[in-house]
């Protein structure tokens, strides 16, 4: 019954000191992200509000349900500052929902649903099916090294159009991309956070957030 | 579905009690039309219920309640993009491999509906789908887990619109898993056969301080207020029942619960979308229930 733990944990190389990283806190698995961060060194700052932003290098959205973020990120004015902040450069790491939120475009989305862009990619909502379609798979990411990636999919959303200024970092066996970096932003359709992954926040730290600042 | 890597696992722990974690902060709404699907997805519900009437319903008309049928749980599927949730009865496992045929995304074992077997709860670990059970304290909740449980929900008292038997459950749950943080491990071998629930899992909790699974709660949560109340007292997130469907403007209301879960702690926030949502759910009194129609009993 116990989960088995296939973490790298908080790896050799540190993250640099003083980076204060927000964690979008609307709905969600955000506070597994805030403790992944705060064990790479990070100060975490869990965003709900406009002003919330104003301190940050950088951002996580976390798994969770992406319309349900929409709804409320415009219902509460956060929408417009966050497309703000990423199109003047902010880092941003997005997990599954959050994926969603950073994509251009949203296939199989719900009426009216909004994501915040500013990924040149087209992303398939729950592109698997029911949740016993939900699975746990090895993916090799160069990226991250050598060691695969343990990746949990869950109700999980897949890119299905990369555009060209984005690119791919993994795909299934099948082909179908789920992992992708433009610039300053990075999507996955996996969940790192609730594996003891540390790879992609520590990527993301010191490949994002230590070098925008 | 994709099968194309053989190192594929479905089903497993992890991915049953992730999709719980996705849930977290966030409102879980009954449902008994696609049409009220639709006003929860709208709403901003992050999953909806599907069952054939609310507990209010369940409670007023009597009768053996049993899982809904299939055409009602389809058409919901197919009106809403959400996860969608529907209960089986306690013990009732072919209601349980019904609802997994039919992509259900989570299974409720429910003490809402008549119980099916009063010995035994599903064996479910047998389901690639996961469960999630009610529990009125953590010896039950652990018990849960140990059969499989991905998910646990408070209890309260379902159908009710009163919220005190709710905050008792949440209360008596983290209680309990606090005590347990404090104890040394000889005393932790008593607790175990107290709680009635396998001594790893007791070990566990001590250690980590919390459940391995996500705990909602549940059971006569009506208004912001209250849900904002379940999340201070240390919820994950909030099922609620009769409490939208049951009052005077469901869509307003069901949206009001959802902020005030996301702003669970500013006062703020809640008192503004608790203004001018109409009537609430009218509602019984849990001491004016006698106990053995009380709903939290069944399940053991």
């Amino acid at each position: 019954m116990a989960i088995l733990s296939v973490g790298t944990g908080p790896a050799e190389t540190a993250v640099p000191p003083g980076l204060r990283v927000g964690v979008l806190a609307l709905q969600g698995d955000f506070r597994e992200h805030a403790q992944v961060l705060r064990e790479l060194g990070a100060n975490v700052d869990l965003v709900r509000r406009p002003e919330e932003l104003d301190q940050i290098d950088g951002l996580v959205i976390p798994g969770g349900e992406s319309s349900v973020m929409d709804k409320l990120a415009r219902t509460f004015g956060l929408a417009e500052p966050l497309r703000a902040a990423i199109r003047g450069g902010l880092p941003v790491y997005g997990t599954c929902a959050g994926l969603i939120m950073l994509a251009d475009t949203i296939l199989d989305g719900m009426n009216g649903q909004q994501s915040l862009g500013g990924l040149d990619i087209a992303v398939r909502r729950n592109a698997f099916g029911p949740q016993t379609a939900s699975f746990e798979t090895d993916l090799d990411i160069p990226a991250l090294g050598v060691k695969p990636v343990h990746a949990v999919f869950i109700r999980a959303p897949v890119v299905e159009t990369v555009g060209p200024r984005a690119t791919a970092l993994a795909t299934l066996d099948d082909g179908r991309c789920v992992a992708v970096q433009q610039g300053n932003l990075l999507g996955t359709s996996f969940h790192p956070e609730i594996t003891g992954e540390y790879r992609f926040h520590q990527y993301f730290l010191q490949k994002l957030v230590a070098a925008a600042r | 579905m994709t099968e194309s890597t053989s190192a594929e696992q479905f089903g497993s722990s992890r991915v049953k009690r992730g999709l719980a974690e996705m849930l977290k902060g966030g409102v879980i709404m009954d449902v008994v039309t696609a049409a009220q699907a639709r006003i929860a997805e709208d709403a901003g519900a992050v999953a909806v219920m599907a069952l054939e009437r609310v507990p209010a319903d369940i409670r007023s008309q009597g009768g053996v309640a049993r899982m809904s049928d299939p055409d009602l749980i389809d058409s919901i599927i197919a009106e809403v993009n959400i996860p969608v949730m529907a209960k089986a009865r306690i013990g009732h496992f072919v209601e349980a491999q019904i609802l997994e045929v039919l992509g259900v995304d989570y299974i409720d074992e429910s003490e809402v509906l008549s119980p099916a077997d009063y010995l035994n709860h599903i064996d479910k670990w047998n389901f690639t789908i996961p469960f999630v059970c009610g529990a009125t304290n953590l010896g039950e909740a652990l018990r849960r887990i140990t059969e499989g449980a991905a998910m646990i929900r408070s209890k309260g008292e379902a159908g009710t619109g009163d919220v005190s038997e709710a905050t008792k459950h949440i209360r008596t749950i983290n209680g309990e898993i606090k005590r347990l943080t404090s104890m040394s491990r000889d005393e932790l071998y008593v607790a175990a056969k107290e709680l009635q629930a396998p001594y790893e899992l007791v070990a566990e909790i001590a250690s980590t301080g919390k459940l391995p699974v996500v705990l909602f709660t549940a059971g006569g949560v009506a208004t912001p207020a209250d849900a904002a109340m379940m999340m201070q007292l240390g919820a994950d997130g909030v099922f609620v029942g009769s409490g939208i469907f049951k009052a005077g403007n469901p869509e307003q209301r069901a949206a009001a619960i959802v902020k005030a879960v996301t702003f669970y702690d500013d006062a703020k926030v809640i008192a503004d979308v608790s203004r001018g949502l109409g009537e609430a759910m009218v509602g019984i009194n849990v001491s004016d229930i006698p106990a053995p129609h009380r709903l939290a009993s069944r399940g053991w």
